[in-house]
């Protein structure tokens, strides 16, 4: 599996209901930084952050800056707000891997 | 025993909280619109999105489609990932030859393969939105073995036969290609689907379209908002009389079979095939309706 | 600590006060009426007064007293508003408020309770910003919420002495003869305070309507007001009563509603003659809409409906689908209209609406009552007052009142709202116990409480799937995944006292 770059800043998904908006940069700093704004904070906060970081790493992202503004998205919007804004930001339009996409759908 | 098609929901792909309501409100078919109702800048967001959608949530017994865009479009990667997603078949738009069916067979059969997906399992319905699909339609019903059906987008259909849908007349705009349709869908042994209605505050008007074209022998209708289901649901219910009568065909056959007997007669008309299977539909829309149980038989 | 029937530890210092919940009917009070202090008014002298400061200097408030409003006004009250201000003015601290419930408009009470003006609040139901910031702890007392039948108990015996009642009028004489039905800003009933102005010992009328001598019908006579002081606005007309009382659209709402309908249809409640009560918003509402087909079909007429007036009742009213209205609160104009021309819709004040203390209140008499709720448990425990976050936003209501006496108890809502479960292990504050609640409906099916076998023999065969609390609970939690659990601090923010005095649970401040 080919681990993807973050080439530049994306931005993926919505603000609206049950949605959340993903923006991804990359991290000079090192690591893995999120940012969460949720009305669930208190009660999902941690599983929304733990969402989004073993997205990342999953392809192979390492170093990253996530801003994430949740309104009420599920794990499965949360992953898939987080892929699209993975694979804008390393500028990959076709042939998507689609088996590390889905390896971890159990 | 052809299930049931009696509503199929459109929902946008993008839509997050939609994707998940869309089961609570029992639609027979589910289609993912990844097409028109997507921008152009969120057709990869929209095919993700589904993608986790259709393998996270349990849609039960619904039946699954996905809208693709053509295949110069996006509909290749669209193609990609619903099959691997899992659903039960792709819905081409804007078919006009069967060859449009065959191109997209191929790009499924590709899919299959790349994901594991046993080969042929992918169905395919096709959309027929303009003159050419309509006049098409025979060889278009009957090009692939993966085709369970074909569809009628009027909206798209009357604009290039350079007329309009008129709301408050009979259809007449679209009454050839609808019967085109249904013709060719059952010389070919597939599902025939009607168009969306968009008038969502019309019940009236819906219910109207509805029992028309289950008057031409349309299997369902294309619906765009959950309050459309139950209208359209009612129409094909059938009524206390049909599910007697059915009743008693089923009762007829299986006791002539436990009997040993050959032909089966009913108030003195001989019982054929086609009556069979009429009869077995109307307990099928019956039970769906919740007016039958088939443990009534046992 | 103490613990109550329900399961909740109560601190000491509140449970030997109060007394800890022991049950729906464990309490059978038994109290002699208080009073409210009497000085005559004598021939000539004018009750009519200048300016709302005039009225508090007048009445002779002091630090540390107890003062009430009704909440009639809603969302359109410009009354609490400005009498806290002019009261902040002037310099008066450490009051005790206890309106009956509080709005959003209300806000600045804010300011005083920071400025110390305001020490104590005792209400119905804290709204988003003033509930967010007691959640987050800036009062000294913790706040006490009490049930609309549970703030009438506690007047009337004493428990809750106010001194003065400041009492917004859309229509006065100069007297003190009042109405809420007519005026430029009509609000219906005026069952909160009709029972203010009974027991508080001076009462304030203000009005920006005042018409001449008597004013009838009479909702407060003048016998009972000492002041009137006419305004230029009692408040917004459209925050007040809403022009139109829709039904939802809401395909989910409705979807609930419908299931909603279908269990009280196949209940043994169902038939002519039966009483019923319902919410004035979303799926409670929308209720009505499919019963009242079912009772058109089945020749099946309500004696009276309860409420909570909406004007979907006032049609079936009209109708001859229900027999009479008790209206202890009017929420649209068309309502407005038919309990001041239909004397088949009859104000009853909150009293005779809920109190359990007294001879017998209408809830005692009603069949089926629709609520909502904002969670519900696994005892079917419900809280109505705190968000899946801990932080105070809701009211208590009537609800408890109404969960307790009537025969069905229905509870519509949602397994889920965005991301936050409604149906949970544990609710974050019990408002009404477990022991009051006979069915929950949800948009997916019903759950119908263990303890109502006859409940569960009624709807074998009811079109509508059917699944135990804990069934309804993990299809929640699977759709939005488990909620950590929210951590609180131990100091107590507000006490949710049950109908009776008893204290059903508490709130604590919620940790940043």
């Amino acid at each position: 599996m080919e681990k993807l770059e973050i080439k530049k800043q994306a931005i993926a998904g919505s603000l609206e209901s049950s949605d959340c908006q993903i923006l991804i940069d990359k991290n000079p700093d090192g690591g893995i930084e999120i940012e969460l704004k949720s009305n669930v904070e208190k009660q999902f906060g941690r599983r929304i952050r733990e969402v989004v970081e073993s997205t990342l790493k999953h392809f192979g992202i390492e170093d990253a800056k996530v801003v994430v503004q949740d309104k009420g998205a599920l794990d499965w919007t949360i992953k898939a707000r987080v892929v699209t804004a993975i694979h804008r930001a390393a500028e990959i339009k076709e042939n998507i891997d689609w088996q590390v996409v889905d390896s971890w759908n159990a | 025993m052809e299930r049931l098609r009696r509503t199929m929901m459109f929902v946008p792909a993008s839509n997050a909280s939609m994707l998940r309501d869309a089961r609570l409100y029992k639609p027979d078919s589910i289609m993912f619109d990844l097409e028109d109702s997507v921008s152009l800048k969120e057709k990869d967001s929209a095919r993700f999105l589904v993608y986790e959608a259709v393998r996270n949530i349990d849609y039960g017994n619904i039946e699954l489609l996905v809208r693709i865009n053509s295949l110069d479009k996006g509909g290749v990667e669209d193609i990609r990932a619903m099959v691997r997603a899992g659903v039960d078949a792709i819905r081409l738009p804007k078919t006009e030859t069967a060859q449009d069916v065959l191109d997209v067979e191929e790009v499924i059969e590709k899919a299959e393969m790349e994901c594991g997906r046993e080969v042929g399992s992918t169905k395919i319905m096709a959309a027929i939105e303009g003159p050419l699909g309509v006049l098409n339609a025979y060889s278009i019903a009957t090009s692939s073995k993966r085709l369970i059906g074909i569809a009628l987008g009027s909206e798209d259909y009357v604009t290039a036969m350079k007329t309009r849908r008129y709301a408050d007349r009979n259809s007449e705009e679209i009454f050839f290609a609808r019967s085109m349709i249904v013709n060719a869908a059952r010389a070919a042994g597939i599902a025939a689907l009607d168009t969306v209605f968009s008038d969502i505050d019309n019940d009236d008007a819906l219910r109207k379209e509805t029992e028309f074209i289950k008057q031409l022998g349309f299997d369902g209708k294309s619906v765009i908002h959950p309050r459309q289901i139950p209208i359209v649901n009612s129409v094909f219910t059938p009524t206390e009389k049909e599910i007697e009568n059915a009743k008693a065909v089923i009762y007829a056959i299986e006791e002539a079979e436990a009997k040993g007997s050959g032909v089966i007669a009913l108030n003195g008309k001989m019982i054929d095939k086609p009556i069979v299977e009429r009869a077995e539909r109307i307990l099928m829309l019956a039970e769906a309706a919740g007016l039958y149980s088939r443990k009534e038989r046992d | 600590m103490a613990i109550n029937k329900v399961g909740r530890k109560i601190p000491d210092e509140y449970a030997n006060k109060y007394g800890v919940f022991q049950g729906e009917f464990a309490r059978r009070d038994s109290y002699t009426r208080a009073a409210g202090k009497v000085v005559a008014v004598h021939p000539g002298e004018s009750k009519l007064l200048g300016s709302i400061r005039e009225a508090i200097e007048k009445v002779g408030l002091k630090d540390g007293m107890t003062i009430s409003f009704h909440h009639h006004f809603r969302e359109g009250d410009a009354v609490l508003n400005m009498v806290m201000e002019e009261i902040a003015k002037m310099g008066i601290k450490n009051l005790t408020i206890a309106p009956s419930s509080i709005a959003n408009v209300h806000a600045p009470l804010i300011e005083h309770i920071k400025n110390g003006v305001v020490s104590n609040i005792t209400c119905s139901g804290l709204r988003d910003n003033l509930g967010a910031a007691v959640s987050r702890g800036i009062m000294e007392n913790p706040v006490i919420i009490r049930s609309h039948g549970g703030r009438v108990r506690a007047i009337e015996s004493g428990e809750l002495h106010i001194d003065v009642a400041f009492i917004g009028a859309p229509s006065s004489d100069e007297y003190g003869n009042v109405n809420g039905s007519s005026g430029k800003a009509p609000c219906g009933s005026l069952g909160y305070a009709m029972v203010d102005a009974k027991y508080a010992d001076k009462v304030v009328i203000i009005t920006d309507n005042l018409v001449p001598y008597p004013n009838v019908p009479i909702s407060i006579p003048q016998t009972l007001v000492d002041y009137v002081v006419k305004v230029d606005s009692i408040g917004d007309p459209d925050g007040i009563a809403k022009g139109a009382t829709r039904f939802t659209k809401n395909p989910k709402e409705l979807l609930i509603a419908e299931n909603a309908a279908k269990v009280i249809v196949n209940s043994p409640y169902f038939k002519d003659g039966f009483s019923f009560q319902t919410g004035s918003g979303g799926s409670t509402l929308a209720v009505t809409r499919f019963l009242k087909k079912y009772m058109e079909e089945r020749g099946i007429k309500a004696s009276f409906a309860l409420g909570g007036i909406t004007q979907q009742m006032c049609d079936m009213l009209e109708e001859g689908l229900i027999g009479t209205i008790l209206d202890t609160q009017t929420f649209d104009k068309r309502s407005i209209e038919s309990i001041r021309n239909n004397p088949k819709h009859y104000e009853i004040d909150a009293g005779f609406y809920a109190n359990p203390g007294n001879k017998g209140a209408a809830v005692n008499n009603l069949d089926v009552v629709v609520l909502s709720a904002l969670e519900v448990d696994l005892d079917f425990n419900v809280n109505v007052i705190t968000g899946s976050d801990g932080v105070i936003r809701g009211a208590s209501g009537g609800h408890c009142d109404t969960a307790a006496a009537a025969k069905l108890t229905i509870i519509c809502t949602p397994i889920v709202r965005g991301r936050i479960p409604t149906i949970v292990d544990r609710v974050n504050t019990v408002v009404t116990p477990g022991e009051s609640i006979d069915v929950v409906v949800t948009e997916i099916g019903i759950a119908v409480n263990p303890k109502r076998k006859d409940l569960i023999e009624a709807f074998k065969d009811i079109d509508v799937p059917q699944y135990t609390i804990e069934e309804l609970k993990e299809e929640a939690y699977k759709i939005v995944g488990t909620p950590d659990p929210i951590e609180y601090t131990d100091r107590v923010v507000a006490l949710i006292q049950y109908r009776d005095g008893s204290i059903i649970d508490v709130v604590y401040q919620v940790k940043e």
